[in-house]
């Protein structure tokens, strides 16, 4: 059976070949049209006046678009259509798209539209928390409050009580593969579109808004992206209007793909975040209140921000049972870039909320800062009573961390390590070295509720080959290939005989956005459910011509049996065809068991929790702030992995992108609102000597208790928040060099790390 | 601009305007698209091709490589890492193998770069795939693939025939002609490895059409020593650069070691980096505490000064319209020099802060120092101030302890993207006291440090 084996990605040989084509690589006919878009150079204010005549006379340019020449809907939003493809009266943020240029080249159309000539009556921009509370400049009508217990009282009856405040960046999603679209004009209006997205259906909704027809005259096509993380889940729908647009307009393919800095400038990024808590505990540790405070900057257009500050709320008790917690949660609105998904999708931000607090109140009480955690950590699943509760009042009933923690913390040796470090550090003026724990428990399921389905295609040829689609999209993380497993396991065939295809909104419809980590949850189960509608008609036929019952026909080993007949699969294929039956089947799956309201935070959003542990070592320079990861051990519930291989390689990758986001990946706005960082000369992710020297991974091998596809359970974005183990080792680090603990800000910078050492040194 | 070249073991003949790139000729004329443009300005990778001529096989980047400056090499790129019947080379059987590639779009330019590190027997793999980010795999199953391929041996079809060569009026062979060429057409660009250049093309979006390229001219790429120094031509790459400082200056070899990537030293030359004037180019601070003495010339005439003469202010240098920067020499030995790069990530960032120190201690005293920054203020800057507080005095915590208020005399640096100006001060104020620390023995590079 293919399912539990550790293939290698379906389109790894491509990949290394440079055969595996993204957009950019599609051929195009020669009359294609490039677009680019014109943007704004100011944060916030009123466009008085446009000049594009030097645009329209540019070498190449074929058409040019404002916001008066959109023939319907001027708008990308995926929710609450506040987001105009083309500024219209007023600009929210530098960098947004003003105008767009349709030209015979990529160069031609980038060069014209820095010709634009664009007057705008500038505003005082609102840029900072700070701004955005004093203008209360806000989504929804006022901060979301959640709460549980009575945490005003258990707070003024504490034993001991903290306060305290983390700050923590955004983050670019650096995708490698920039956003990308290619639009073919067809018979009728009608239009094919080619994107790199993570949400085909999203993409064919706008598209279908934008040129006035129905959504059955869009068909959106995506074979693989080149990485999303989050960023492709709606910020490619600009670029794929913007083409449709135009290709309507001329009656030409017209292809978009941002330049870096465009990429950079224009979309959303992770949402920073800033958290305040008052907490109140007792001599162990174990926390009696939490009060939070949440404040994010959305950016200027809400995009996804209300179930991303959503997310961060749930996620605000990550491993540990409150009893007494209040969440409160601000949606800030900014003149900034639309903040938006990334991997995670608020659940880090809220997760190392908690965690800063829990090494805050070890390092006031003199504990060990896992001893805190153990102590606080939600019961065992096999102690689980009716109060092992979160904050939004679901029972938690498959936590497994005290154990998983127990291993991990055998396997890296930490009690020894802990020793040894501290001798170290006794010894060494100038470096210091420490070490960070931080367990993940992660909710797997969509919290808005009724994206928990998704569908599948799957036909049997009769030479018994097999053609698999479903509603998820790839953009490396083995997706394709975990589903492919599913689908060879059920038909008993070998993975040769499965061709895996490109996502297609017109074999699969009103598909949900590859996110969530729920891709393979999802379309999993669904492709199980069209592979055994197939099966059961060939084993049906297979009794009525062999005589026997169909529910002993087995399929294994490109056999399918039945008594003492046995058919090759191709056969048994043959055999269904010429007796005609269908071969081809749709699966639909929906994640059973969900209901909450989002609205007084209570309910059951998740189907399970994904689980995790790990422990980080760094070295820090006293006098610098320079850093270094030494070793990092994880250890992470995949339930029964469906692929070992690709899915510890989600974990190598979510740590060591999560160990960016909280060390050398800054994002800087300047005093206008004008974003500093927006090539990777200045944003800086994590490059190959970054990683830790010592790297041990492995995975908690044993079933999901929820009844997931072959048990095994999502592994997108938890892995992400073990990146988290490596900030509080600095901060460990830092705390080695005073009295005071550090509170330490994200991204720790050198620059942040040398103002912490100054401040515990006071 | 006719150009010829090897691509993929073919020969192929161009005509091309001069700042085309590689990655744009490769994707949008030739078709190969298995090269791939990540950020097209040299910081990502994904656009890495193998250039290979009579000295050297190279990963460069693509996308800020001008086809003239191929004339006579050969490139090889993803397509033709394959052998000629769809064979996989060893790197791209053990990156399938050890699961190396998620997304794939970093995947060629890193097989290109293992692929030459391969040929050329690196094993210091983090070194050759510096210049190559990833963004889905955490890089671990890449450095996996990259050391089970060691030892497998190199296929033939690795092995580049003999490019043809023609005249290139563009790129003259010997300093005579390019100087006789640049002093009568003194108003042109002159582009030696174009990793800044390449920039003002894909980004500024400029057109340049009087240009001249470097490449060619064996005259500034040679490597003189004598006795007591080196001379370094300005055509010198900065990964020949960097092999020589392993052998006379370690600490500044290991600044060279995280200076751009192995794809950005493989193009960009010491004398590019001196001549473009930027206050924030690494090689600066380290010559100017060697006591570096600049060679310039125009037509004829030569001259040599001290290179911290050469910067007069931020984008203002001492050369004259036409002139040339020919080469710089540096004395073989400077037992006390010491060079600090500082960055938010160690590979491949520009300096918020670069130091060099080179302070002379004899009998306990202090009997030179020569310190300076780049990062701190318009132009590379000796620390004077600082360098006065510590001559003639005892070589000791204290004397360091009383020097550091001289940097506020010395330095107003500004605040960017990069770091803080008050940082920018207390960093270079600390690199004196690390100076002092390393110079007594004491463990203070966290690069150093094992788990």
């Amino acid at each position: 059976m293919s399912a539990h084996k550790s293939l290698p990605h379906d389109a790894a040989p491509l990949h290394v070949t440079g055969q595996a084509r993204y957009i950019d690589d599609i051929p195009t006919p020669a009359n294609t049209l490039h677009l680019a878009f014109g943007t704004s150079e100011v944060a916030a204010g009123k466009i008085i006046a446009m000049n594009l005549e030097k645009v329209r006379a540019a070498a190449g340019v074929i058409a040019v678009f404002t916001a008066d020449d959109l023939p319907f809907a001027n708008d990308v939003s995926p929710s609450a259509h506040d987001e105009p493809l083309l500024a219209k009266g007023t600009v929210h943020y530098l960098g947004q798209p003003i105008f767009m240029a349709a030209a015979t080249s990529h160069l031609a159309a980038r060069k014209a539209v820095r010709l634009g000539q664009i007057e705008i009556a500038a505003e005082t921009p609102i840029l900072t928390i700070e701004d955005a509370l004093a203008a209360n400049s806000r989504f929804e009508d006022g901060p979301r409050i959640w709460t549980k217990g009575d945490v005003d009282t258990a707070l003024a009856s504490a034993q001991h009580r903290l306060q305290g405040e983390i700050d923590m960046g955004g983050q670019e999603h650096f995708y490698l593969e920039g956003q990308a679209a290619l639009v073919f004009p067809q018979e009728g209006g009608d239009m094919v579109v080619h994107s790199s997205t993570q949400h085909p259906t999203e993409i064919q909704h706008k598209v279908a808004e934008a040129i006035g027809l129905p959504m059955h005259a869009v068909r959106c096509e995506v074979r693989r992206m080149g990485g999303g993380f989050g960023g492709k889940e709606s910020q490619g729908n600009a670029l794929a209007v913007g083409c449709a647009i135009a290709a309507r307009a001329t009656g030409r393919p017209c292809k978009m793909r941002y330049d870096r800095d465009d990429d950079m400038m224009i979309t959303g990024k992770r949402h920073d975040f800033r958290i305040s808590y008052d907490i109140g505990f007792n001599e162990k540790g174990v926390l009696s209140g939490v009060d939070f405070t949440q404040m994010t900057r959305c950016g200027w257009a809400l995009d996804l921000s209300i179930p991303v500050a959503d997310r961060a709320m749930l996620h605000a008790d990550n491993a540990y049972l409150l009893h007494n917690v209040r969440i409160t949660s601000h949606r800030l609105k900014t003149n900034t870039q639309s903040a938006t998904a990334y991997r995670g999708f608020g659940g880090p931000q809220g997760v190392l909320g908690i965690e800063r607090v829990m090494d805050h109140v070890a390092a006031h009480l003199g504990l060990d800062p896992i001893a805190v955690r153990k102590a606080n950590y939600y019961a065992h699943m096999s102690k689980a009573g009716a109060d092992n509760t979160t904050p939004y009042g679901m029972q938690v009933k498959d936590f497994i961390l005290q154990e998983m923690t127990d291993a991990l913390l055998v396997t890296a040796d930490y009690e020894r390590r802990r020793d040894d470090i501290d001798n170290w550090n006794a010894a060494n003026p100038v470096l210091k070295k420490g070490l960070g724990f931080a367990p993940v428990k992660f909710g797997i399921s969509f919290t808005l509720t009724h994206l928990n389905q998704a569908g599948a295609l799957v036909h049997v040829y009769q030479d018994g080959s097999i053609h698999l689609n479903h509603g998820g999209t790839e953009m490396g993380q083995g997706l394709f290939q975990k589903v492919a497993q599913v689908a060879a396991s059920r038909f008993g065939v070998a993975m040769e005989a499965i061709k895996i295809t490109a996502t297609d909104t017109a074999k699969v419809p009103n598909t949900s956005a590859t996110a969530a980590s729920s891709g393979t949850d999802l379309n999993g189960m669904a492709v199980q459910n069209a592979c055994d509608t197939i099966i059961a008609r060939i084993a049906d036929i297979m009794a009525q011509i062999h005589g026997g019952k169909a529910v002993d026909v087995t399929f294994s080993d490109g056999k399918v049996t039945l008594g003492e007949t046995t058919l090759t699969f191709q056969q048994a294929a043959m055999l269904a065809y010429t007796n005609r039956v269908s071969l081809s089947a749709a699966g639909f799956y929906k994640t059973p068991d969900l209901a909450w309201d989002r609205i007084k935070g209570q309910g059951q959003p998740f189907f399970y929790f994904a689980q995790g542990a790990a422990l980080t070592e760094v070295v820090i320079d006293t006098l610098t702030g320079e850093n270094r990861i030494l070793r990092c051990d994880i250890l992470h519930d995949a339930g029964s992995s469906l692929n070992p291989a690709l899915d510890i390689g989600q974990i190598e990758g979510g740590y060591v992108q999560g160990a960016g986001w909280l060390t050398t990946e800054e994002l800087v706005w300047d005093d206008k609102g004008r974003l500093r960082t927006h090539a990777p000369s200045t944003y800086k992710i994590p490059a190959c000597s970054d990683r830790p020297a010592i790297f041990n991974v492995a995975l908690w091998d044993a079933p999901n208790s929820a009844n997931t596809v072959y048990r095994s359970k999502a592994v997108g974005e938890p892995p992400f928040m073990h990146g988290i183990s490596a900030l509080l080792a600095i901060s460990d680090a830092v705390a080695a060099c005073g009295k005071t603990y550090p509170s330490l800000d994200a991204p720790a910078t050198p620059e942040r790390i040398l103002a912490a050492i100054k401040k515990v040194r006071v | 601009m006719k150009v010829t070249f090897l691509l993929n073991g073919e020969t192929v003949e161009v005509e091309t305007p001069a700042t085309q790139t590689l990655l744009d000729w490769l994707r949008g004329t030739r078709g190969l698209t298995g090269t791939k443009e990540g950020c097209n300005e040299g910081d990502c990778g994904a656009c890495s091709v193998i250039v290979t001529d009579e000295t050297s096989k190279r990963a460069l980047n693509a996308c800020i490589l001008f086809m003239p400056q191929l004339h006579g090499k050969s490139v090889r790129t993803v397509e033709g890492i394959a052998g000629p019947n769809g064979e996989m080379h060893p790197v791209q059987s053990a990156m399938v193998d050890h699961h190396g590639s998620q997304c794939g779009f970093c995947t060629p330019g890193f097989i290109a770069s293992m692929a030459a590190g391969h040929a050329n027997g690196r094993t210091d793999h983090d070194d050759m795939l510096a210049g190559n980010l990833c963004r889905c795999t955490g890089y671990a199953p890449i450095i996996r693939a990259a050391k089970a391929a060691e030892s497998d041996p190199v296929p033939v079809w690795m092995n580049e025939g003999q490019a043809p060569i023609a005249p290139a009026p563009f790129a003259p062979e010997t300093l005579d002609a390019l100087c006789a060429w640049y002093a009568a057409n003194p108003d042109a660009t002159v582009i030696a490895g174009a990793t800044d250049v390449g920039l003002w093309v894909t980004k500024q979006l400029r057109q340049l059409d009087n240009v001249v390229f470097l490449n060619r001219c064996r005259d500034l790429q040679q490597i003189t020593e004598t006795n007591d120094t080196i001379t370094f031509g300005a055509g010198v790459t900065m990964v020949d650069v960097h092999q020589t400082l392993k052998t006379y200056h370690p600490s500044y070899a290991e600044m060279v070691r995280r200076y751009g990537s192995e794809q950005v030293r493989g193009a960009a030359t010491i004398g590019g980096n001196i001549a473009n004037g930027s206050p924030i180019g690494d090689n600066p601070p380290a010559l100017i505490a060697l006591g570096a003495t600049l060679h310039l010339r125009h037509g004829e005439a030569t001259r040599s000064i001290p290179l911290q003469d050469f910067f007069i202010a931020y984008g203002k240098q001492d050369r004259a319209k036409g002139e040339l920067v020919t080469g710089v020499t540096i004395p073989k030995s400077a037992p006390a020099l010491r060079v600090y790069k500082l960055s938010k990530r160690f590979d491949q960032d520009i300096s918020a802060v670069c130091g060099a120190f080179n302070v002379t201690v004899s009998g306990g005293k202090v009997q030179a120092a020569v310190i300076t920054f780049g990062g701190m203020a318009g132009t590379p800057v000796r620390a004077a101030a600082v360098e006065n507080a510590l001559i003639g005095m005892p070589w000791t915590n204290e004397t360091v302890q009383a020097a550091l208020p001289a940097f506020t005399q010395d330095y107003t640096p500004m605040t960017d993207m990069r770091a803080s100006a008050a940082y920018r001060l207390e960093a270079a104020q600390n690199m004196l006291l690390r100076y002092f620390a390393e110079l007594s023995g004491q463990a203070t590079s966290v690069l150093e440090v094992q788990p």
